[in-house]
Parts: C-alpha cells; structure tokens; sequence
C-alpha cells in the first residue's frame, strides 16, 4: 500500500494505523504468563482471610500472591509513606482495591482461576459521599491549599451588581482505549526490563528503584507508543508494582492487563468538585472582587491537591481576588490529573460565573471579560511572557458568527430547537523543564535524536522532528526521534503541556551545538562555512558525529514573566425544547500558544481537547452508589464518552505567534488549554439558547427539561 | 468465566435436543450480550450451542405477512428493501440501536433476549433480585436514572433495553417459537414480561425453546411513522425514554395509530389507550399532547428517574409530531 505523506504528518502515523506500533501489552516475551487482580468487594475495613486453594489447583496456575506470601519488597519494608502498599497491608482502603494476583499460564485460566479466591473481610464504615461531605466538613480541618488574598477578600458581597453560585461536577475517569498494565520480566542478577503504560519512562525506572531498593541501571523500561493517557499514567500504580514481585517470585515475564472496570478504580480519576463563586462588578462592568471556594475530593490514604482555583487569582483584573481549596479524603482510590486538570474544574466554575455576571450587566460577555481583561498578570505584578486573548477573541469570533448571537437568552428558535452561542477562555502555565537529548548526525545524511521523553498521543516525535529538520535543514525522513526508553538521555514524564517546550528546548540546544561542530570541522577542513554536514563528515574521515546536551530551564528573563498559554472557545449549541437534549453544532477554538512548530498534531491536540470537552460538558460522569462504595457504570456502554455523532466539525486557529521568552522556539504547550474552559462555553451556549443556567456537569437531558 | 463446552449445529431439530438435555447449556448467537454476562460472572452457561448455522436468516414476504428468521442480524434487516419499503418504522428503531459494528452481529432472536443492562444486575457483588432472586433490589433507592416508571414492582425497576423491540410491539408482530412439544405462536406484546415477584423471568420462552422468527402483518404505517430515542449521547447509549410512532391518516383523520415506549418498563411498553383516544380524530398538536397524557396514567418514579415523568409525554408529543409531518 501506498502512503500520501507530507512533511508536517505524524512521523509514527503509518505505524499505527498498519498495526506496525507495538504498544506494551503487545510484546511476546519467551515463557510469558498472565496476572489477573482479585479486588476486595467491600470499601473498608480488613482482609481476615484469603482462602486460595481451589484457585491455586486451577488449571495452569502457577501462583497466587497476596499480602499472606508475597515476596520481600526492601522499600515497602521501610516505614513511612503511602499505607497503600500493595500486598503490604490487610487494609482496604476503597472497593475494588487489588488484593491479589493470580498468575497462570494463559489470560483465561488466571481469569478464571481470580474467580475462585475466596476473601473474607472485617467490614468497617465508609464515606464515599462527597456532596453529603461538604455539608458536614469541618473545613478548617480538611487539607488543601493555603488561602489566597489579594486586597479584601469577599470583597463581591458589598459590590453593585453580584453574582454568588454554586458549580458542581462528578467524578470522571481518564478510560483511555488501551488499558492499563505491565510486562515485568525479573531477571537473574536483579535486573528488571519491563514494558509499560507510562507517561514517563524514567519515573517508572525511579519508582521500580525505590520499591525494590535496586539501582535505576538495572530497570530497562520501554514505552515506545501509549494508547492515550490523559493523565492516568503519569504514577506507576502499585497493580504495576504487584506484577514485578509475581515475577520476581516466578522468575518469569508476567503480563497484566487490567479491565475495562478496574480502571474506574485503581488508576486514579478527576475528583469530583463542589465550587463556590462569588463576583462583585460595578454597573459598568469593572470586576471587583473575586472569590473562589473550591472543594476537591483525595483519599484517605493519600492527599492529592490541583489547581482548581489558579486561575480565579489571574485571569481577571480584579484589586481583590481570594481564594480557598480544600480536598475531601474519601474511602475511594486516589484521583490523578486528567487533561486539563484542576484548571478545567476551575474554569468550567469561573467562566460560567463571568457569564452570568455579563448576564446580570445585561453586557456581551466578550465585551465583559474584554474589559476586564489584565495588562499585566495581576497576581504576581509582571507582565506575561506573550498574550494576544484580545486578538483571538476576535478571530474566533468572526468564525463561529458571534453576530448572530443574541445577549436575550432564547431569542432564536429553528424548529424544535433553540439555537445559543457560548464562550470560555481557558489558561494553562506554560512552564518548561530540564530535559537532556542526544543528537547524532551520521554520514548517510541522517540525524538520530535519543530522550527518553514520551508520546501519549500528541506527537511529540513529530514536534521534535520539525524542529529539527527547520534548524538542520535535513528533510523530515532523514531524522528519527527516539524516545520511551528508560537508558535514553532523561527528560521529565509527559505532563502538564511542557514537552514541547522542554525537549524542543533540548533538540534545539543540540541542533545547535551540532552545527557549531560542523562548522568547526569544515573551518579546520578548508571547507565552506556552508557546506554540508555529509561531505564534512566524510572529508574528516568521520562516520558520525554526536552531542549529548542538557537544556537549561527557562532563559534568564523568565523569572521576570508570567508565563502562559491561553485559549478561547466558542460553541454554538442546540437545545431541543421537548427533550432536553444538547447537541454542540458549532465549535471553533483559537490557541494563543506561541508559535506553532507542528501544525497538524497541534491541530490534533486542540480537536481532541474539545472532544474531550465534549465529554466533560455533556456526557461524562462516573456514578458510585454510596451505598456500597462501588461504581454502577464501569463500562464504555454506560460511562458515556462522546462518539462521532457528538462532534461537529471543529474549526482550530492558532494566533501562531513566537512568544520572546519561553524558549528557542517560542513555542508554548497546548495539551491542556485545549480542554480548559471548553465545558464552560457550552454550559454558557445552553444558557444563551434557553435561559436555563446549567451548574452541575454533565449537562444530560434531564437537568436541562427540569432546569 | 468457567471453562464451557461449544458446541455447533446447523439442524434446528438438534439445538432443541441438545438444549433440552442439559439444563445449564445455553443458544448464542451474535454473543454480543451473552460473552458478555459471561467475562462479568452473572452467568455461566456449561456448553454454549452456537446456532449461527441455523437456517433462519430469511427475510420475506408470504401472504402479505413478513416472515424475519430469528438469526437475521440487526443491520441486515434494517436494510432490508421489504423493511424500509413495508415497515420503516421497524428500520429507524435498529438504527437507533447499538452501534453499526455490533449490529453487524446481533441477531433478531438475541436483541429480544438480551437483559437489562442495570448496573446491579452487571456487578456481582451488590444485590439483585433478577440475578440472584431475594437478593433484594439495588436499583430501588439507588442509582435508578435509567430505570422504569410503568408497570414496576417491588423486587425490580429495569428496564428491557432494546429498541427493535419497542418497533416490532408497535407493529402488532409475532413470535414463532419451537420446543421439544413442536411450534408456538405468540403476540410480540406478550412476550416480554413485567418483573412482578419473578425478576428472574424476562419473557415467556420457556427453558428449552428456540425463537424461530418473527412475524408482522402488512399494514398501512409506512408513511407517517417515526422513531425518537433520547438518550445521553447521540449514538451508541441506551434510551433514557423512546417512542415509536406510526399513524394512518385518511382525509385528515388519524384512521390507525401505534405508539409504543421502551427505557420505560420491564417490556417494550405499548400505548394502547393513548392509540384508542387518537382514532378518528385529526392530528393536532392538541390530540397528541392529550394522547401523552393519557399515556403516563399509572407512571411513577424512583427518585432519579422523575425526569421521565415529564421527558416521556414530550417524547411521544414529539414523536407524533414528526410522525404526522411527514409528507
Ligand atoms: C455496548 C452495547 C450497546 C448496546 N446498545 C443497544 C441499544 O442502544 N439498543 C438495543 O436495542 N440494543 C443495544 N445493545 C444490545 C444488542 O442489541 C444485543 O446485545 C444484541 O441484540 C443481542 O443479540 P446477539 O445475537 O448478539 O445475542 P446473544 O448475545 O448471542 O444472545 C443473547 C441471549 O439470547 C439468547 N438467544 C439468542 N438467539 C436465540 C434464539 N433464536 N432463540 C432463543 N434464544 C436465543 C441467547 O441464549 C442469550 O441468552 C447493545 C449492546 C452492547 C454490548
Ligand atoms: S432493578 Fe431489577 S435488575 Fe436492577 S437491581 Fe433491581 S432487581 Fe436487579
């Protein structure tokens, strides 16, 4: 078969799209057996026996490991951190928690086998109730974060016009396609390969060091593709940990690949949220004041905190911005960032509340958030590095036809349908790490770059071959970006949109570095200054060439911006007036994200940032029955992610301007803003079209009929 | 899941012999509902008979009466050129059902004996009377967003899922049933069951019969007819409420109308006092929005599925509503 492939393509496309990408659970090792997790069935409380004998006669088994016969583990016998150990403790901290592994020699043995262990329990009280929590908290007790002041705080109370709302949404999960697991194959000599589900090859690598006490040399960890990630697999969860001791104590490769409904619980979610904002305006539109309260849910066996209420202190002119964050430990498993993370919480609260506020001043509300728009960030008195949100407001607004839009909600009607438009900025750091690549330019006119970076899907192979190939001045198919490879150069876990800016960072100090040899070589050589890199080599008598190099973080300048990508969304929705039902029928979103070095992936990005927000807005909700602490829509038929159906075609723009300051590139991350803020515009959208303000996502049908 | 023998035959006499013999065997066909309560533990059938190579996958026309063998597949018979022609209405509910690859599999017998899909039956751990009777009932009290509000008892609130089921109960079809004693014949609408005090029971086969086909008469609903599920996301989710519509409109009166439910009740729920009001009268918005009413007589909700109160009658008027604007 024949491929059509440009320049700005995905470098991997035709190997995922031919089956030719391995991803983890793919790998035949020699001697491979299968794991399967028996999880407890109660939410809290003690495992008082396990009764493993009719499983371990099970045709094909070779082990049943649990908390009663696992293999030492020298970090899990310290004392100190999480007691969430896994087969180091009798404790069940939330239902569905991994209490065993079977191991047999085929996927449906170990399956069946799973089946027949017998647990039984001393079952205690539980609360996985997190609005009944709320009401109840002693919230001067609960962790979370410091509270924040600027000027007054409430100072909305005593404002001209305010507006004081609650905003709530469910628990989500990440369920990206691929499920999550491991290969562990434990050698002789403590040496450790295995294949993973990891946004961070050398955070798997350090964390397999320090529960097994070994050096980080002898764990190879290989991620070369994810199938999606969002989040999730930003930890090696300790499922992950289980199956290297099932191989350690087998001394064989043990594959485990959890199911469709264990990964509702074990690896992580968006916590739920319970927001409260206030906002003060004088009658002619000048923000005030600024509260934002929010209420964010952890475990009880381990805090984890987010930026829910970041950009409340920011994003608006306001002399008097505060804000409080509180985490509710709940007998449920420990969230995790999923895209977009606390932000898109925060702005689905903030940004409905700015609407209403325009609502109330009777303003358009992109001349409302116009008008308050900061020159400076105002939280930390400096200018931003780059932001051009007045210019994308009006681009986007141009394309979605913002003029059609009418400020009375329910002003236009087609049919049995009502037709609302809706905005929502969204605002993500735009940080940059230290990340180290290798370049390695060869006399075949080739260019290898090595980093043990990741790929969940972005591109980031793509990327970086763009940057490359623009410094080197080498056509895209002669470079290959090697990453997911734990004894490549190190760079940081793909996360919180800082690879680009990281590793591009790196690959740009090192195809610069390069190029400096190169001239260098054919200065000594009696050559051009532009010669070519192949004939320098090959008058030098050299096969390659090669350069490690570590990028610094951030340029000396940084510390004196705010740094930042923004984003802004604008939906048209329709709303049908009998059944409630939402359809998004128009989306364009524009990405002031510096300048673009990727134009198809970073297009990607923002599509899968709306689906994605799609799924926030109007379908996504992980539904636990308090009851017995267990989840009722643990599948794909039921835990509702959009489908085709759901997405309109998706206009992207991008402002596609350098930003001086972030790095080499002026390229700033957009994993995140492609998410943040987009559930606030549709929720606005519904409103615009209907009237009815929608404060609980998701917006189902049933809440828009009796709202 | 335990280990299960499999069994193939293409003689429809040996299915129901070997079905007959051995009380915890079970038919698969497409597998689409039954691997999967099998991967989840709510059942665990010893020998699966594949009747895939059984001789039911005729679609045709005898005697004016359309004859649908039980292994026809759902996206076959929504294509069908005798279904889109004679009974759209039965078309636009397989559309609505699934998604394409699955109803590139499931086959007419299954889609009539698939179960719920209620979260408690699914989990093993929580109780359920359909799954394992005096278990008591999860839903009641509990998650029941999706749950029924006709004809509901004290032991269960599901709901029968499927759409192509609430099409064939609005087209007053049959069901052609085999057993070892010989054939059967039974009204669509009489073959699922409400929940009562026996859960267990979704419909009226009896232990060892095979659903040969199904049968609808020839009627005059192909023209103003529609189908409207509301349901959570635009495709591939289950009807929060659906309505099939069918009305015959003769010099502007409605002459024959059919309205049926499904996500309402433990069976397709057929309108039948909403069709009787309707007969003889025009179709003004007036007389269906009173059709609606007349239908949610005797409807009553668990809590989280009170919106249903409200979102069915307004399906029905909308699916009238489309119904008789149709040219
Ligand atoms: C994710 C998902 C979403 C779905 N969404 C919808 C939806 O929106 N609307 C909808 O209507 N359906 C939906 N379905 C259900 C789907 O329509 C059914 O699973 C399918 O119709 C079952 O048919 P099958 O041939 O695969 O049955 P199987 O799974 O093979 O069998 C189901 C049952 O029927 C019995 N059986 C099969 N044939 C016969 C026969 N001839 N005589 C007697 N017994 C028989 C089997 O023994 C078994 O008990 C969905 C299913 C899934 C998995
Ligand atoms: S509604 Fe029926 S299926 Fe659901 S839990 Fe109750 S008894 Fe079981």
């Amino acid at each position: 078969m024949e491929f059509f492939v440009d320049e700005n393509d995905r470098v991997d496309g035709v190997d995922k799209v031919t089956g030719k990408a391995k991803y983890f659970a793919e790998y035949q090792l020699p001697g491979l057996t299968y794991g399967v997790l028996v999880t407890s069935t109660i939410t809290k409380g003690k495992i008082t026996a396990i009764d493993t004998k009719a499983a371990k006669n099970a045709p094909g088994v070779l082990e049943v490991l649990s908390h009663l016969n696992k293999p030492s583990v020298a970090g899990y016998e310290q004392a100190g951190g999480s007691p969430m150990k896994i087969f180091y403790t009798d404790q069940i901290f939330f239902n569905g928690q991994p209490i065993a592994i079977v191991v047999a020699d085929t996927f449906e043995r170990a399956t069946f086998a799973a089946s027949l262990v017998k647990v039984s329990y001393e079952k205690a009280a539980f609360n996985t109730n997190f609005e009944a929590s709320i009401k109840d908290a002693a919230v001067k007790k609960l962790q979370g974060q410091p509270p924040y002041v600027r000027g007054i705080a409430d100072a909305y109370k005593t404002a001209e016009v305010k507006v004081e709302q609650i905003y709530t949404m469910p628990v989500e999960t990440h369920n990206p396609m691929e499920l999550h697991g491991i290969i562990a194959d434990w050698q002789a000599n403590d040496k450790v390969t295995v294949y993973a589900k990891t946004q961070g090859v050398k955070s798997t690598q350090n964390t397999i060091a320090n529960v097994f006490k070994i050096p980080a040399e002898n764990i190879q960890v290989n991620s070369q593709f994810v199938g999606g990630g969002f989040g999730m697999a930003l930890r090696t969860w300790p499922l992950e940990i289980a199956a290297i001791m099932a191989s350690k104590q087998l001394k064989k490769p043990v594959k485990l690949v959890i199911t469709r409904d264990q990964m509702f619980t074990m690896v992580g979610n968006r916590p739920a949220a319970y927001q409260k904002i206030g906002l003060g305006a004088t009658k002619d539109g000048k923000i005030t004041g600024i509260t934002h309260t929010a209420f964010g849910q952890t475990a009880t066996y381990e805090n984890f905190t987010e930026g829910v209420v970041n950009m409340s202190k920011f994003m608006y002119d306001s002399e008097n911005v505060n804000t409080n964050y509180y985490v509710i430990p709940l007998d449920m498993g420990v969230p995790i960032w999923m895209r977009g993370p606390g932000e898109a919480t925060g702005a689905f609260a903030l940004e409905s509340a700015i609407d209403e506020m325009a609502h109330a001043l009777d303003m358009d509300p992109l001349d409302f958030r116009a008008k308050n728009d900061p020159e400076k960030d105002p939280a930390q008195n400096r200018p931003f590095s780059s932001k051009y949100i007045k210019e994308a407001y009006k681009l986007g607004a141009a394309k979605i036809g913002w003029n059609n839009r009418k400020n009375k909600p329910g002003s236009t009607i087609e049919g049995s349908w009502n037709i609302g438009y809706g905005v929502s900025i969204g605002v993500f750091n735009a940080g940059r790490g230290r990340a180290s690549v290798k370049g390695i330019l060869k006399a075949d006119g080739t260019l290898i770059l090595q980093s043990a970076t990741s790929d969940i899907g972005p591109g980031t192979g793509t990327g970086m071959t763009l940057i490359a190939s623009k410094l080197m001045n080498i056509p895209v198919e002669k470079i290959v970006f090697e990453l997911g490879d734990s004894s490549l150069p190190p760079a940081p876990s793909q996360g919180g949109s800082a690879t680009l800016s990281t590793v591009g960072s790196a690959v740009n100090d090192v195809c610069v570095a390069l190029k400096a040899t190169i001239a260098e070589l054919a200065a000594n050589s009696n050559m051009d200054a532009t010669s070519n890199f192949v004939d320098v080599l090959k008058k030098n008598n050299l096969p390659i060439i090669e350069k490690t190099i570590q990028s610094s973080q951030n340029n000396p300048e940084a510390k004196n911006y705010s740094m930042y990508s923004f984003s802004i969304h604008f939906v048209q929705v329709k709303v049908h007036q009998l059944t409630g039902v939402v359809k998004v029928s128009k989306i364009v979103s524009v990405g002031d994200a510096g300048k673009i070095v990727s134009p198809k992936t970073a297009r990607s990005q923002m599509v899968g940032g709306a689906v994605g927000g799609i799924g926030m807005a109007l379908t996504e909700e992980a539904i636990l029955d308090n009851r017995y602490g267990r989840y009722v829509n643990n599948n794909f038929a039921d835990y509702h992610v959009p489908v085709n159906a759901d997405v309109p075609d998706i206009d992207v723009i991008f402002i596609d301007k350098p930003d001086p300051i972030v790095n080499p590139m002026g390229a700033k991350g957009m994993g995140e803003i492609a998410l943040i803020g987009f559930a606030g515009a549709v929720a606005n959208a519904v409103f615009n079209a209907t009237g009815k303000r929608i404060r609980s996502l998701p917006i189902t049908p049933d809440k828009v009929l009796e709202g | 899941m335990i280990n299960f023998q499999f069994v193939r035959t293409s003689v429809v006499k040996t299915a129901l012999s070997l079905i007959g013999k051995d009380p915890k065997a079970a038919f698969i066909a497409g597998g689409t509902n039954l691997v999967d309560l099998m991967k989840r533990g709510v059942i665990a059938p010893e020998k699966l008979i594949d009747i895939n190579h059984l001789p039911l996958k005729q679609i045709e026309l005898k005697n004016n009466i359309l004859h649908i063998g039980a292994l026809v597949s759902n996206s076959a018979l929504a294509e069908n050129a005798l279904v889109k022609e004679k009974f759209p209405l039965l078309m636009l509910a397989l559309q609505a059902g699934a998604s394409a690859q699955l109803r590139n599999v499931a086959t007419v017998g299954g889609n009539m004996m698939q179960r719920t899909r209620c979260g408690y039956f699914y989990d093993t751990t929580m109780p359920c009377n359909k799954r394992q009777p005096g278990s008591g009932c999860g839903a009641i009290g509990g998650y029941n967003r999706m749950h029924a509000i006709f004809g509901t008892s004290e032991s269960c609130i599901a709901v029968h899922p499927s759409d192509m089921c609430v099409g064939l109960a609005a087209l007053d079809a049959q069901v052609v049933i085999a057993g070892a004693k010989g054939e059967r014949k039974i009204n669509f609408v009489d073959f699922h069951r409400l929940a009562g005090t026996t859960p267990e029971k979704d419909n009226n086969l009896q232990k060892g019969e095979l659903i040969l086909r199904v049968e609808i008469p020839a009627n005059n609903l192909n023209k103003n007819f529609h189908y409207l599920k509301v349901r959570d996301r635009t495709s591939y989710a289950f009807a929060l409420v659906s309505v099939a519509a069918a009305l015959e409109i003769k010099d502007g009166l409605i002459a024959n109308a059919r309205l049926a439910m499904g996500g309402v009740a433990h069976k397709p729920w057929r309108l039948t006092a909403s069709e009787v009001f309707l007969r003889g009268k025009p179709a003004t918005l007036a007389n269906c929005e009173e059709a609606a009413k007349l239908a949610m007589k005797d409807a009553k909700g668990f809590g989280e599925n009170d919106f249903k109160l409200k979102l069915a009658p307004n399906t029905i008027i909308e699916a009238l509503t489309i119904a008789k604007s149709k040219a």
